[in-house]
């Protein structure tokens, strides 16, 4: 088929989505990131990275740093307006739910089976179109100017390509498998860019604790993939969780109450690869008999049987459940759910922009996103509205929530800018695994879409003060460089001599390690950290655009009543809960109290953030001069924020529930938009709820009082220079436990981390390998040694000793034989004598026995 | 099919002998007219094999194609009788590429050149040989000729501390493991010849590899073994020289099972590995682990399943206390060769040996693959349940596209750990650091390669071990579970790999070493990630030919 | 009967090497040149003619096997006489003594024709291999080819009297080479040892076969009569043949007619009686366990060329005829004894391989090396079948071209670094390629590498041994042991691994390694000369590795009347 009609058809649009990232990704990669060699102490090579005297180190040139950035943002615009498209063809079909976007090709054959690739969008697959690929570009803009002075500036979008390009192949895939590629490259990505100041050990340390973690999770996932792959023979989520299973299709009792239910299923059918034309007519045939559809027909689906088959392993829950279990733990690692939430915060490692990415657009997103996806599968079995929990939303239930609240309890103890909104992106993200669990599908989906938008705004924010901050280091190093006479152009001069050449002969890769650790220790912490909350105050003067679009943010994220969208999306999950509690079901109980005490902490620590960051004087000299200067790059780092602020507010606004008083007259007078367009993703569409003061008082509360608190403690009576935290007097050793975390990172090191290279090292090599089976084989080796040696000395004396003995013997019985040579010359003589003697008797016996023969 | 007069396959087998024979005739001292004229003849080669292999495809049957019969050793019934079918034709196609690529990265061997190269050609020979062999006693004459260039290479050209005893090691080990096949192979021979002329008419009618068997005598021709020789069982039984023909049957499979254990190698047969690896030159260790380790693994899809369906699936309880079957034990050890591979190799602080244990890792996958085929082929030859078959399907394509895929990554890995070894004279990772500031290039291609390796989707290696998980799963699927926490290592020493050699600030030790990749490795490696990542994105192009005859081979009892 | 030439071919090969000796000898000792140069011109004439006579008979073997095929078919009274008789070409006879019923009656068949074309080979390469000795090289020479001149004999002696009169005939010059010409240490002891070994074990064997002959005398003259008529008749035998006969021809028939299988000793069979006296009489020059001990050590003692023509040759000469005069002769004899006989087979090859695994001795090793291998061409004998025989005689020709290779490579490092001494050796092949990769090639063929003639060899034995093992049946008494080849046969495999240790062990030492200049200041390269010894004796075991149908067929046709014999169908 040619180009045109390929485009022309929705159906076959979706493709091109992924595409231009991927493609500018390998551009960049393969063609245009071009370096050229220069000393490494020159100011274009600084930053981030050591200075290595007398040594040229690759620095990206200004043409193809301009070209790389110009690819770059060409393909993810690209997508970014594909995606817009595709969201328009998809809202000019009604009921989106039964007649999605989809098409597939056959991707491995194997046997009878073969395995389809393909591309779906249904009402889940829209709403992220419309926020990933536009919180993508914000970002991209944003690298812009965050980046604007790295060396390695076209690497890093070659690679944000990529984690753009995976995200989105995620997003637009139609079977797991797809996703898990998605899933698995963003890990990649992840790991290359935390770690891509690869020379800081902090950064690459973090990479490595980033790829580990999600990798325990994901090759559980991987098994959940396969055994839902060998149990169901299929992948494609329609197929699972929305089409009848295929024997029922054909049997009888199906075709016959399945009258109503034959044209949802086959526009379902039909629609993939068909043309929109059709998908046109089929709405007109939905149009008649598609009410009664949902009430009446119940159509059971792969997800229902597997939920009714026990188990491969550990009997008495579903195979349903196991897989749900399975895939859920693929959830935990990817969204840095409890106990595996330990990567998310050191990820902060990396550049600014890229936290962004991981924490609102792409990646933790994916795990979320990976549940909502695979939710009937989940509920498959049971109805968490009548109170009948399938283990995996237990599971999810009770993940989420101690989750939400025990990350929450950290941030408030954290000083450092991103970590504090790194805990509190842990945090948001149980609120809305809690949310599924309790069968909160459609709220789960808002607070998913209403999160990104002003967590990427925050981390962009955070990022803009950092940026600040260092411009203010900057400026105050450039005057005592200038006093003391040193080239005053170069931030990091002083650096060149943190960094000490290693020497070849240091041993362990610990002592590397630990070298490594000195290095930065004087790199990094000893003279400045432009991250830590407590060098900063009084930013609101210099840096006035960021700290509107973070106040935004943060109010957002705190969830304050009513306008801003963080307050919509807590309160339907708030909500969901409380309803639950109402009728008394357990988990909802537990999500209902950890979530409302968690929205406070949220509340609370965004207000000590601001108040920290902004509010009172600042607090050092660089904090005076913190600025993000003029030109490209303060407007390129500005625009995105106030953009996201923009929707940081009004995002919330889709989804009111349309019996909120005045609110839903106003935004949702036909009913709530987003959960009427989310139902569609269902086969089962979820109720609405019926509007309830008592939730809605309670997110109040929660958010004024927390924003209250913070306000009080660090708003009235701004900390000045070198005062202490007052949390640390109020909380004592509490808050020291909080600032380490809970100590998570020293358990897992000491359970997990020296345990395994121990057995690698000790146990599996040196141990099994060298010690057990080398020796054995050497012990064979040694033995056949020792047989040689016993058979050659055997051979020297039996052998040897019978033929040299017996012509000894006879020389001395033959007493008349003299001298030695001759002698033995005779001797053998004498011995052949003998021998014809013997055989002459036998001879003669011989002739004579013949006679006697007749 | 053939090339002037002779068929393609004799010729393909011939052509790097004959090669390696005319580079022994050039004089040593022109080493740049050596290195390109074997260059040259290794393209020919490579180029011959992709004919071959696109050729087969086109026949698209699973079964045996380019088939050659001629007279050899008549004395013992031994035929000149090649030809290949998917299974095989990948395995050609894999040494194919690969020769050409060692070629050119022993390059950098500047000593006794044309000797070096000829054993390189020679070990293709080997190779091509036993992949086309029909007959046992040509595949296993090819498979003893792969030890002589290899043993020479490694005990030659490798790193003079640990070479002597590495290559020794190597060479009485596969030898002395080789013995019992060889014994098996003759017992096999002959006591065909056992089988009554009505059982071979009855059988004939089913599998046409008997059609040109004379009844009564000895054959070493896989068809007529493989459908004669667990005929023995089944369908004539009793005493056999003087014992229970079940413990004959289960000796001769011990001999063929240990011979190949220690060449693909499996967990606990695998300590000659890490040190012919670390020990070999660059080309060695590509060679070693990208062809040699497949011999192994092929000698198990191709003999030991269809040879000994009743013994893998026998019943026998060790110490009367545990029941089980050589399937299931094969099984286990192929996941203790995932996961112990896996720990070794994050154990490792030798840059090569971590790659050796690397293959023993991703090898005990494959062997986990065709523990699943041995069961289920066990199961439906002698009971005809075909409950497992399209598990064991999924997982035979899995063995055999990871057999590939772990040729080229291991490969390419070889290549790159051999390349920095060459460039900084020492294989010790704590003594690297911070490599990607001054290769940014080598870096990029490490960690492409390195994740084709760990198994990243999109990447070769994550198809065939997607496709061996789920054909275990639902056979194997406890030890299924435990082989993950091989995998989650996999990660772990793929990581820490990559993390000494580039991470890190610059060890400055190395300021002024040249460290970025040749021009020359880079050609070499670029065919290699070239198809990592096309077999990544659309595996079809290799598994459609591979499942045709995996498929095939499993259909057959499932019929019958 | 398949005649292809009018002049005596088999009296060329025995003679021009006497004629030659002759004439040497009357030469004045200072020519030297001159001696060499008749020496090699001699032993050129023999190996062309020893390879005409190979290729006449492999382009007639499909014809003979075809004549056979038609005799077994037909059947009917001493078929296998026939076939025999068949399978003999180049025949010249003539009457020798006539009383006594010798005739000298030469002729080659299958089994023969490989072991000329060797024989013609190992000449060769030895006279070469002989062009430094400045010693004496008049008489050294002279001797040479009165030995080679008695080995040729033997293998085409159709006459059981010819036969012991060439097989003594190569043990005397045998002595004398080693006793003057070898090294000094040991030469003395060695000579002596072997020339005890070899004449007891032929003495024991000649007392056997005089005894055969009568007995076969007495055969005809009484029950055979008829059966000698017919056979006169029908022409097997000549027109004016006596009953008392040394022909071989003449004992087959009597053998085949029973013979040999009437009782003796109370009322064991004649058969039963003398085949172990005569089987072991010449396996002694095999080298078969416990009578091997003269072996290494001669070879040890003896000069580079008597090493090579007597691990090459002389052995198989004790091997062949075992065979010819053993088991031809007496197959009841052979399903007797060789059941226990192939348990020193056995030992042979392992032992051998265990002893020379250990040795510090370059030579030992490659003495002790043949002792395994010839113990393979034994074991292959006591298969008693087709295949494993077969095996057996690759083996033999095999481990001619191999072993003489092997001693060729000792002698030249040997001649230049003068010392055997393994560890303080070392790194020759850069010194010496060619040698290197000749005694690889060669170690390689030892250990049975497959595209060797090792492998060709040793692998039909082993199936020999499987295929026996149903059938072989070990009665001693009322003790039976049957099946008990299969393990054997693994015991035996066992042998492989460890010639691959030591093959690799001294590969290792001698040729790799550092070469220390200073301890060997005068070891150069070899020359042209040797060059072409080792290309000569080289390229058999690539060829019959590569294609060993080149050998196989021939001995099939000179096996199939044994068997025949022995009862055992082809």
């Amino acid at each position: 088929m040619d180009l045109a009609s390929f485009i022309s058809n929705p159906n076959y649009l979706p493709w091109l989505i992924p595409v231009g990232p991927l493609v500018a990704f390998a551009i960049i990669t393969l063609l245009t990131n071009r370096s050229k060699w220069i000393p490494a102490t020159s100011s274009e090579y600084g930053g981030h990275h050591p200075d290595y005297d007398g040594m040229n180190v690759a620095v990206v040139t200004a043409t193809s740093r301009v070209v790389s950035i110009i690819v770059g943002m060409s393909g993810i615009v690209m997508a970014w307006l594909i995606s817009l498209r595709v969201v328009f063809d998809a809202f000019a079909i009604d009921h989106l739910g039964e007649t999605v976007l989809q098409s597939s090709v056959a991707w491995i054959s194997t046997g009878i089976s073969s395995l389809n690739m393909g591309v779906l969008v249904d009402p889940l697959t829209v709403i992220m179109l419309v926020m990933v690929p536009f919180a993508c570009v914000m970002i991209f803009i944003y690298s812009l100017g965050y980046m604007a002075n790295d060396p390695r500036q076209a690497r890093f979008f070659s690679l944000i390509s990529l984690f753009a390009g995976a995200m989105l192949m995620l997003v637009v895939a139609d079977n797991l498998l797809l996703l898990f590629f998605g899933w698995e490259i963003m890990g990649l990505c992840s790991y290359l860019l935390i770690g891509f100041w690869f020379e800081k050990p902090s950064a690459y340390q973090a990479a490595i604790k980033a790829f580990t973690t999600t990798r325990v999770a994901d090759v559980i996932m991987m098994l959940g993939i396969v055994y839902l792959y060998a149990s169901a023979g299929t992948l494609n989520f329609r197929d699972i969780m929305y089409n009848p299973a295929p024997e029922l299709a054909t049997t009888e009792e199906a075709a016959g109450e399945g009258e109503a239910a034959k044209p949802v299923i086959q526009f379902a059918r039909e629609d993939a690869g068909g043309l929109v034309g059709e998908g046109e007519n089929s709405e007109g045939a939905v149009a008649e008999g598609e009410e009664e559809v949902y009430e009446e027909v119940y159509v059971e689906t792969i997800a229902m049987r597997l939920a009714e088959t026990p188990a491969i392993l550990f009997g008495g829950i579903s195979a349903a459940s196991l897989i749900g279990i399975f895939l859920i733990i693929g959830t935990i690692g990817k969204s840095a759910q409890f106990p595996l939430h330990v990567w998310l915060p050191d990820a902060m490692e990396g550049p600014t922009p890229v936290s962004a990415m991981i924490h609102a657009a792409a990646m933790v997103s994916a795990g979320v996103y990976a549940i909502i996806r695979m939710y009937p599968l989940f509920e498959a079995g049971g109805h968490p509205h009548d109170g009948d929990f399938t283990s995996p939303l237990m599971l999810l239930s009770i993940v989420g929530s101690v989750t939400a609240l025990f990350a929450a309890t950290i941030a408030v103890a954290q000083n450092d800018v991103k970590k504090v909104l790194a805990y509190s992106t842990i945090s948001q993200l149980g609120f809305m695994v809690a949310a599924l669990g309790i069968g909160g599908y459609i709220a789960a989906a808002f607070h998913l879409i209403t999160h990104a938008f002003f967590k990427a705004l925050l981390f962009m924010a955070s990022g803009a003060v950092i940026h600040g901050m260092e411009h203010g280091e900057h400026h105050v190093h450039a005057h005592a460089h200038a006093h003391g006479g040193g080239g005053g152009d170069d931030p990091h001069a002083h650096d060149a001599h943190a960094i000490v050449p290693v020497h070849a002969d240091d041993h362990a890769i610990e002592a590397h390690g630990t070298f490594d650790e000195h290095g930065t220790q004087s790199h990094e912490h000893v003279h400045f950290d432009p991250q830590d909350m407590m060098n900063m105050g009084g930013l609101r003067k210099t840096m006035p655009v960021t700290f509107i679009t973070f106040l935004i943010g943060g109010l957002s994220l705190s969830g304050l009543p009513l306008l801003t969208a963080g307050f919509w999306s807590k309160d339907e999950i708030l909500a969901e809960a409380w309803l639950g509690l109402t009728e008394g079901f357990g988990p909802h109980a537990l999500v209902f109290l950890c979530l409302a005490l968690a929205a406070f902490l949220t509340a609370f620590y965004t207000a000590r953030q601001l108040c920290l960051t902004f509010l009172g004087d600042a607090r050092t000299e660089e904090a005076k001069h913190a600025n993000l200067g003029r030109g490209i790059v303060s407007f390129t780092m500005t625009l995105p924020l106030v953009l996201l602020s923009i929707f940081a507010v009004i995002a919330g606004f889709v989804g009111v529930p349309s019996d909120f008083p005045l609110f839903g007259a106003i935004f949702s007078s036909g009913g709530n938009p987003f959960h009427d367009f989310m139902a569609g993703s269902l086969l089962v569409h979820p109720p609405t709820l019926s509007f309830n003061l008592f939730p809605v008082l309670v997110s109040f509360a929660v958010a004024l009082g927390g924003l209250g608190l913070g306000y009080l403690m660090y708003g009235v009576k701004p900390l000045v220079t070198a005062q202490p935290d007052p949390l640390v007097k109020i909380l004592g050793p509490v808050h020291t436990t909080l600032k380490n975390k809970y100590y998570f990172d020293e358990l897992y090191i000491i359970l997990f981390v020296r345990p395994s290279q121990w057995f690698g090292r000790q146990v599996s090599y040196l141990f099994l390998d060298k010690g057990v089976i080398d020796g054995f084989i050497h012990l064979i080796a040694r033995v056949f040694t020792w047989i040689g040696d016993f058979i050659k000395t055997l051979n020297a004396w039996l052998i040897d000793g019978v033929g040299d003995g017996v012509p000894e013997l006879i020389a001395r019985f033959g007493g008349w034989v003299r001298g030695v040579q001759t002698g033995r010359i005779q001797q053998y003589m004498l011995l052949i004598m003998i021998a014809v003697l013997v055989i002459g008797i036998l001879f003669a016996l011989s002739t004579g026995a013949l006679q006697a023969s007749p | 099919m053939t090339i002037i007069g002779i068929d393609i396959l004799t010729f393909l087998i011939a052509a790097p002998a004959v090669g390696a024979v005319a580079l022994l005739m050039l004089p040593s001292q022109m080493k740049g007219l050596v290195r390109f004229a074997a260059l040259g003849i290794s393209i020919v080669i490579a180029a011959i094999s992709i004919v071959v292999f696109f050729a087969y495809n086109s026949m698209n049957t699973g079964a045996y194609g380019m088939v050659v019969d001629l007279p050899w050793f008549e004395l013992i019934g031994v035929g000149w009788h090649l030809g290949i079918d998917g299974i095989s034709a990948a395995m050609v196609l894999l040494t194919g590429i690969l020769t050409p690529l060692a070629i050119l990265v022993s390059f950098e061997i500047d000593d006794r050149v044309n000797m070096h190269m000829a054993l390189i050609l020679f070990f293709a020979t080997g190779s091509f040989g036993v992949f086309a062999a029909m007959d046992l006693m040509i595949f296993f004459l090819f498979y003893e000729l792969t030890l002589v260039p290899m043993y020479f290479i490694i005990n030659q050209w490798g790193s003079v501390d640990g070479r002597e005893y590495a290559s020794k090691k190597f060479f009485i080990y596969s030898l002395g493991g080789s013995l019992g096949m060889l014994l098996a192979i003759q017992l096999i021979g002959w006591s065909v010849s056992t089988v009554p002329a009505e059982i071979v008419a009855t059988l004939s009618e089913t599998t046409p590899a008997l059609l040109s068997y004379v009844a009564g005598s000895p054959s070493f021709d896989i068809g007529v073994i493989t459908a004669l020789w667990p005929a023995l069982t089944t369908q004539i039984g009793g005493v056999f020289l003087g014992v229970d023909i079940q413990t004959v049957k289960t000796l001769a499979f011990l001999g063929f099972f240990i011979a190949f254990c220690i060449k693909v190698p499996v967990w606990p047969f695998h300590t000659w590995l890490p040190d012919a690896h670390s020990e070999a030159p660059t080309a060695g260790s590509m060679l070693l682990a990208g062809v040699m380790l497949k011999l192994g693994a092929y000698g198990f899809l191709r003999l030991v399943i269809p040879f000994f369906p009743d013994v893998w699936v026998g019943e026998i309880d060790i110490l009367g206390a545990i029941q089980t079957n050589f399937a299931t034990i094969f099984a286990v050890l192929a996941m203790l060769g995932v996961v112990l591979g896996a720990y070794s190799a994050f154990g490792q602080t030798d840059i090569k040996r971590l790659v050796a244990y690397s293959s023993v890792n991703h090898m005990g996958f494959v062997a986990m693959g065709l523990a699943v085929a041995a069961l289920a082929y066990g199961q439906a030859y002698m009971t005809g349940s075909s409950v497992h078959i399209q598990d064991a399907i999924l997982a035979t394509n899995g063995a055999v596209l990871q057999m590939f895929n772990h040729g080229l990554s291991s490969a390419g890995m070889f290549l790159l750990a051999g390349g920095i070894y060459h460039k900084t004279h020492t294989r010790d990772m704590t003594q690297y650091g911070g490599f990607w500031v001054k290769a940014p290039i080598l870096g990029g291609i490490f960690i492409f390669t390195s994740m084709a390796s760990l198994g990243l989707p999109g990447l070769n290696g994550f198809v065939s071990e997607f496709l061996i998980v789920r054909g275990a799963w639902s056979v194997f699927t406890s030890l299924t579970v435990i082989s993950m926490l091989g995998l989650l290592f996999t990660g772990g020493y793929i990581l820490k790999g990559i993390r000494a050699v580039l991470h890190g600030p610059f060890n400055m030790h190395w300021k002024d070493h040249k460290l970025e990749i040749d021009l020359r490795e880079l050609v070499a490696i670029a065919p290699l990630m070239a198809l990592m990542l096309i077999t990544g994105i659309a595996p079809n192009w290799i598994l459609s030919v591979i499942n045709a005859s995996v498929s095939l081979m499993m259909g057959i009892p499932v019929q019958a | 009967m398949v005649e292809t030439v009018s002049f005596p071919v088999l009296s060329l090969l025995i003679f021009i090497p006497i004629i030659a000796a002759v004439i040497i000898l009357f030469l004045p000792r200072e020519q030297k040149d001159l001696i060499k140069g008749i020496a090699v011109t001699a032993a050129f004439a023999v190996f062309v003619l020893g390879l005409f006579t190979f290729i006449s008979y492999n382009n007639n073997h499909e014809m003979i096997r075809a004549a056979q095929d038609a005799i077994i078919a037909e059947g009917g009274e001493s078929s296998a006489t026939r076939m025999y008789d068949e399978t003999l070409v180049f025949e010249e006879r003539v009457v020798w003594v006539e009383a006594l019923g010798i005739t000298y009656h030469l002729g080659i068949d299958g089994l023969s024709a490989p072991m000329v074309l060797l024989t013609g080979m190992v000449t060769v390469t030895g006279v070469l291999m002989s062009w430094r000795i400045e010693d004496r090289t008049r008489e050294f020479m002279a001797f040479f080819l009165l030995l080679v001149s008695g080995v040729f004999g033997v293998f085409v002696a159709n006459d059981l009297f010819v036969l012991f009169f060439f097989y003594e005939l190569a043990i005397f010059p045998m002595y004398l080479l080693i006793a003057t010409w070898g090294w000094v240490k040991l030469r003395e002891y060695a000579a002596m040892k072997l020339t005890l070994y070899i004449l007891i074990g032929s003495v024991v064997a000649l007392v056997g076969a005089i005894a055969m002959v009568l007995q076969a005398n007495t055969f005809f003259v009484n029950d055979g009569a008829q059966i000698f008529a017919n056979a006169v008749e029908s022409g097997i035998l000549p027109a004016n043949s006596s009953e008392l006969s040394f022909s071989i021809t003449q004992l087959t028939l009597a053998a085949e007619n029973g013979a040999f299988n009437l009782p003796f000793v109370g009322d064991i069979s004649f058969a039963n009686v003398w085949f172990p006296f005569i089987f072991l009489g010449f396996a002694v020059l095999a080298g078969v366990f416990p009578f091997h001990n003269w072996s290494p050590d001669g070879h040890v003692a003896a000069p580079t060329a008597v090493s090579m023509i007597h691990a090459g040759v002389l052995m198989k000469v004790g091997a062949y005829a075992a065979l010819r005069v053993g088991i031809q002769l007496m197959p009841e004899g052979a399903h007797t004894h060789l059941p226990w006989i192939v348990f020193l087979t056995l030992i042979n090859v392992v032992y051998g391989a265990f002893i020379a695994f250990r040795q510090r001795d370059f030579k030992y090793v490659i003495g002790f090396s043949s002792v395994s291998h010839m113990g393979l061409v034994s074991m292959g004998f006591a298969t008693m079948n087709l295949v494993g025989m077969t095996g057996a005689g690759l083996q033999m020709f095999s481990h001619g071209a191999m072993t003489a290779l092997f001693f060729g490579c000792v002698g030249m490092v040997y001649d230049r670094a003068h010392t055997r001494d393994i560890p303080s050796l070392g790194g020759f092949i850069k010194i010496m390629p060619w040698v290197g990769v000749a005694f690889i090639i060669g170690g390689l063929a030892s250990m049975g590498m497959p595209g060797l003639s090792g492998f060709v060899a040793e692998f039909p034995i082993f199936q020999g041994m499987w295929e026996a093992s149903p059938t072989t049946v070990l009665q001693i008494g009322s003790f039976s042991l049957t099946n008990y080849y299969a393990i054997l046969v693994i015991i035996a495999a066992l042998a492989i691994v460890i010639t691959a240790a030591y093959v690799l062990r001294v590969t290792g030492q001698v040729f790799f390694g550092e070469f220390d200049r200073a301890k060997y200041p005068d070891v150069d390269d070899i020359t042209l000369r040797e060059r072409f010894i080792l290309v000569f004796l080289g390229a058999p075991l690539i060829l019959l590795g590569i294609y060993p149908s080149l050998i196989a067929p021939m001995l099939e046709t000179g096996l199939r009347p044994v068997l025949a014999l022995l009862g055992v169908a082809t």
